[in-house]
């Protein structure tokens, strides 16, 4: 949606559009803090906490309240590396505090009910806030029930380990008890999903794990997509390299066109339409769409009710007016990175803070992505891209030569993954210069 | 000759994006946001990723323009550098030696 000038003015929160907020936001009783514009964000992952710290560093005045129902921040990027034994849970977990001390409102909380007419959320703990601006930054939905048999009973066998946490901690257990001979399967959802070269990342990182404590063991990769669908050069080049990838030895046994459709856990089996194959450990992570917030506020518009539109500008969903959607949920030319939902949250962020002051929005805003990828054997290679606002294509695209991968995997890239790590956490949860992160590369 | 305008241009939407003089450049503030995925917040780094945070705006300047012409050689660098203009390159190197 392309806001025109009159549009600008009667949603402005400048100095005269205050009062107006005021009135709106009559039935807010729980929000305490600045008397601003009342922004409601829901999730505190790369995309919901960049904007809250970003938005209140930018627009002081407004009431940013923050609903994320885990304790602490667990970090997906980065996860693989606790699969293959370099880092544990606690070096890619941190704290929600300096988060807290940055908004106005932290609700530790789940969403329940979002009414986008009288324009309110509400929670399971059964407060009510009432929101001017609502930002739905909550990642993505699993959809079980597209596999058939991964009911309640075999998600606790069968991880999909896609949303780091316990997940992460069972799957490394699964294939720290593994014997050395045994097979894991892993599953690549169909695109467009969350990271897209995090599957090839999390085979390298077993298979650096199964090289050096049980050598004799196999990878099976089925991947609903028909090729490898992010960084093929790199990954195939690692593969080879370091696993065999190629030769009648490989580790790494990559299946294309093979989405699983079913899973048994008393067989350990997987089955797609060309295949059923067996595992000891099995790792399906199943298909997903935007998450269930979105669906609470009726803004999963676009690519079969999966995914959620957006105006680039300002990240508001096209059928819903004031509703703002940041992150995996969005359907957008970026792909699913945490790079861009952090990068998207400072982009609404700035779009919301020029709003209220009462300028108009940037008609040229620039975003980027910088995507590493892990080996799990001491190298990292990136996928980068810059997009910016086409005016004739209305929509964000690359100018030339602003997107491109690695020449090759290196160690100075696995150096400035880590530090990628490191900032990126930094950047969007507020952590100090003197923060003691323990991740290694 | 037409990139020259549009450089030229969209140094000129930077400026009206920023509004009164002397006032913050909003539009700078964010497009160095862009950068501290990477070089940490307020261009202050961990780990092996350079700290942008209080560079000389010449310095700043030129080596973006070498990463875009391939003089420095690069990793990520040279994409990125790609993405934005001179007048970008000069609004960020501003912004980025305010920085204390």
């Amino acid at each position: 949606m392309t806001l025109n000038r009159r549009d600008f003015l009667k949603t402005s929160f400048g100095a005269a559009g205050l009062a107006v907020t005021a009135g709106l936001a009559g039935c807010a009783t729980t929000q305490t803090g600045s008397a601003g514009p009342k922004v409601v964000v829901v999730g505190a992952g790369f995309g919901g906490a960049a904007f809250s710290r970003y938005l209140k560093m930018w627009a002081p005045t407004a009431n940013v309240t923050l609903i994320e129902p885990n304790a602490k921040f667990t970090s997906c990027p980065y996860s693989n590396t606790v699969l293959a034994g370099i880092n544990k849970m606690e070096d890619i977990t941190h704290p929600y505090d300096y988060l807290k001390k940055a908004v106005d409102n932290f609700v530790p909380d789940t969403v329940t009910a979002i009414d986008t007419t009288k324009q309110t959320v509400t929670t399971a703990g059964g407060r009510t806030f009432a929101y001017d601006k609502l930002v739905l930054a909550g990642g993505i939905e699993l959809l079980f029930d597209k596999v058939q048999g991964y009911d309640a009973e075999a998600q606790k066998t069968v991880m999909h380990a896609w949303k780091a946490g316990p997940q992460t901690a069972t799957l490394r257990k699964q294939l720290e008890a593994m014997p050395d001979g045994g097979t894991f399967v892993m599953s690549v959802p169909m695109a467009p999903y969350r990271c897209p070269p995090g599957p090839y990342e999390r085979a390298c990182m077993v298979a650096s794990y199964f090289k050096q404590a049980k050598p004799k063991s196999k990878i099976i990769i089925l991947d609903g997509n028909p090729d490898i669908a992010s960084k093929k050069p790199l990954f195939v080049a690692a593969w080879t390299r370091h696993f065999g990838y190629g030769t009648d030895n490989s580790m790494i046994d990559f299946r294309g066109n093979n989405q699983p459709r079913a899973v048994d856990v008393k067989k350990m089996m997987v089955s797609t339409e060309f295949d059923d194959v067996k595992g000891d450990v099995i790792n399906v992570v199943p298909p997903m769409r935007a998450a269930e917030v979105c669906g609470l506020a009726g803004v999963r518009d676009g690519s079969g009710g999966n995914w959620c539109t957006i105006d680039y500008r300002t990240f508001e969903s096209k059928v819903v007016k004031n509703v703002h959607i940041l992150g995996d949920s969005a359907l957008t030319n970026f792909p699913k990175s945490g790079s861009v939902a952090n990068n998207t949250g400072k982009m609404c962020a700035y779009a919301l803070s020029e709003q209220f002051a009462g300028r108009p929005f940037d008609p040229a805003p620039v975003v980027t992505n910088t995507c590493y990828s892990g080996t799990g054997m001491g190298t990292a290679f990136h996928v980068a891209t810059v997009f910016r606002w086409d005016e004739a294509k209305q929509s964000m695209v690359p100018p030339k030569d602003a997107n491109g991968i690695s020449s090759a995997e290196s160690e100075l890239e696995m150096a400035f993954m880590e530090s990628w790590a490191k900032n990126v956490w930094a950047d969007t949860l507020g952590l100090p210069e003197s923060y003691n992160f323990t991740a290694k590369g | 000759m037409n990139k020259k305008i549009t450089l030229a241009l969209a140094g000129l939407v930077s400026l009206a994006v920023s509004g009164v003089a002397g006032a913050v450049d909003t539009r700078a503030r964010f497009m160095a946001a862009n950068c501290s995925y990477c070089h940490g917040p307020n261009g202050k780094s961990h780990g092996a990723i350079p700290s942008l945070a209080g560079l000389e705006p010449g310095y700043f300047v030129d080596q973006m323009k070498a990463f875009r012409d391939g003089s420095r050689p690069a990793t990520v660098m040279k994409k990125h550098a790609a993405g934005y203009t001179d007048a970008e390159f000069e609004a960020l190197a501003k912004y980025f030696a305010s920085i204390k």
